[in-house]
């Protein structure tokens, strides 16, 4: 692994053109996908695909954020940017993947959830809340992996999980960098510096305990061998799924909340 | 109850002639008034009914029995997780200021003789933020309560994530969402009170998650931002958009109650779910 790159170096494999997206991945890691469409209550976002596939054979839900590879697909999906209606329909696939028994596996990719005013008359905040709350004790292992960059809410709302994976360049934040230089020190184009001190990467969420694994990419990023990348995701899943599957849903629900319950940093 | 709140205004504004008095302006209808007659009506605009910010004290003494009140974690103070530049000296500063050791203030109290556990934000310290002091007293908050079969009540008021405390933050949007759950799972009673501002982190975690929730009138809801919206998206918004009324009539608050209103609405609710009735 590279580890001489600085975080705002990272972001820009992420954002670089050709990083593949999760519907470059799904036809390499598994075998009959069948994307299953809508919330049921208002409509059928793009910004968050999902459905049934095998891993190895096994059947598993997958909920995924998908940016697009062009500007034709990134319109499509709002620039993987999901509005309450995908968040709704992600709980719905993973309530049918609790009822039959299906591990849950989430791809994060997102800037953050949507802003705007339809987003905000549906209840964005609503719908995010609901998606942490209930994955907390969705009885069924869920394993997300952050193949991008995942920002705020919006990629929480897919990140409660009993363990969380990134690819090497991918970032968790809790505000983009020009947002976080905007609000904190009203000045956007000091970006880069936010990005480097918010600590971002993969290894610095390692070291919170936010994320346990990271997925090595390829030398000079994923978009440089895509076959190899997948086998890497597969690689990783197949061990995970087979472990967590093996558990004691009680323990394992204990544990997964365990794993957010004690990140903190505080002195009484 | 609100005696003491009543001398406190008659000895500040007693004697003080009307033009020098300090004034309120209203930041819903831009109305102009004396501070002394918005203080009177418990921080409410006398003119459209915004329903203003109080500090966690008020609010404990306008919502919770005399002397009832019993604070749990108070001494927690959070630490730097992303060493961000003068995070420590700002929150010295705020603490000195303004009594608190972070946006929150939790504990046990009694209601109308009700026992719950509450949580007051106090938009005072950095805009009531989220960071690890306010997710762990939320949390254990809850906790408490499942063990003890406590209803909650927590009165909201946030800008959302603490970005000075960077991932770490975040991810205590999970934390209390899943105690939360726990709590509900186990049958018990959650109220929200959403007080202004309840936006950002706030409002996508812990704070929609109410069995019942109740919003104070004219506040404000969201989860992003007026000025995000209308700058990235160039949407004209109305002018009502995320007030608590607006966020009534689009079916994410059940009731929007005046702050005159609230102990008494708070006493029956909780004695609708069956709190408070006498051991036989």
């Amino acid at each position: 692994m590279d580890n001489q790159k600085t975080a705002w170096e990272s972001l820009a494999l992420v954002h670089i053109k050709g990083r593949p997206t999760v519907r470059d991945y799904i036809p390499l890691i598994f075998t009959d996908f069948y994307e299953l469409h809508g919330d049921r209550y208002y409509g059928d976002d793009h910004a968050i695909i999902g459905g049934i596939a095998r891993l190895d054979g096994r059947p598993v839900t997958i909920i995924a954020q998908v940016k697009g590879r062009d500007l034709q697909e990134n319109k499509d999906c709002n620039f993987a940017m999901p509005l309450p209606e995908g968040y709704r329909k992600a709980l719905r696939l993973a309530k049918q993947a609790e009822k039959f028994h299906r591990p849950v596996i989430c791809f994060i990719d997102t800037p953050g959830a949507h802003a705007g005013k339809e987003a905000e008359e549906r209840g964005q905040g609503e719908a995010i809340a609901r998606n942490i709350a209930e994955f907390m004790t969705l009885k069924t292992p869920i394993i997300s992996i952050i193949l991008g960059e995942a920002g705020s809410g919006g990629a929480l709302a897919l990140g409660v999980c009993d363990e969380l994976a990134m690819l090497e360049n991918a970032q968790y934040c809790v505000v983009s960098p020009q947002g976080f230089a905007s609000i904190l020190w009203k000045d956007a184009s000091r970006a880069e510096e936010a990005c480097n001190i918010m600590q971002v990467t993969a290894a610095d969420m390692v070291r919170f305990g936010v994320a346990e694994t990271i997925i090595e990419e390829p030398i000079g990023g994923a978009h440089n061998d895509l076959d190899k990348i997948s086998e890497n995701i597969k690689e990783y899943l197949a061990g995970k799924i087979e472990e967590k599957c093996a558990k004691d849903i009680d323990v394992l629900l204990k544990e997964r909340y365990t794993k957010f319950r004690k990140i903190g940093e505080f002195t009484e | 109850m609100f005696e003491d709140f009543f001398n406190v205004v008659k000895l500040r504004f007693n004697g003080g002639n009307e033009e020098a008095a300090p004034t309120y302006k209203c930041p819903r209808c831009q109305g102009v008034y004396p501070l002394a007659r918005y203080e009177e009506l418990y921080k409410v605009c006398p003119e459209c009914n915004y329903h203003g910010r109080l500090s966690a004290q008020e609010r404990i003494k306008i919502i919770a029995d005399k002397g009832s009140f019993r604070e749990f974690d108070a001494k927690m103070e959070s630490c730097d997780p992303i060493n961000f530049p003068n995070y420590t000296e700002k929150q010295e500063e705020l603490r000195e200021t303004t009594g608190l050791k972070d946006a929150i203030v939790t504990g046990e109290a009694t209601i109308r003789g009700i026992p719950a556990v509450i949580g007051i934000m106090d938009s005072r310290y950095m805009m009531a933020s989220m960071g690890s002091v306010v997710g762990e007293k939320i949390a254990r908050a809850f906790e408490y309560a499942t063990e003890k079969g406590l209803p909650v009540i927590m009165f909201t008021a946030s800008g959302g994530a603490r970005m000075q405390e960077g991932i770490v933050s975040l991810m205590q949007m999970a934390k209390t969402s899943g105690a939360v759950q726990y709590h509900s799972s186990a049958g018990g009673l959650y109220i929200t009170v959403l007080t202004d501002p309840t936006t950002g982190g706030v409002t996508a975690s812990f704070a929609s998650l109410g069995d019942i929730i109740i919003a104070e009138p004219k506040i404000l809801i969201g989860f992003a931002g007026r000025r995000v919206i209308e700058s990235t998206m160039r949407q004209k918004l109305p002018d009502d958009f995320q007030l608590a009324e607006f966020m009534q009539d689009k079916g994410f608050v059940d009731m929007i109650v005046e702050r005159k209103r609230l102990r008494a609405t708070l006493a029956n609710l909780l004695s609708l779910h069956g709190f408070g009735k006498k051991e036989v």
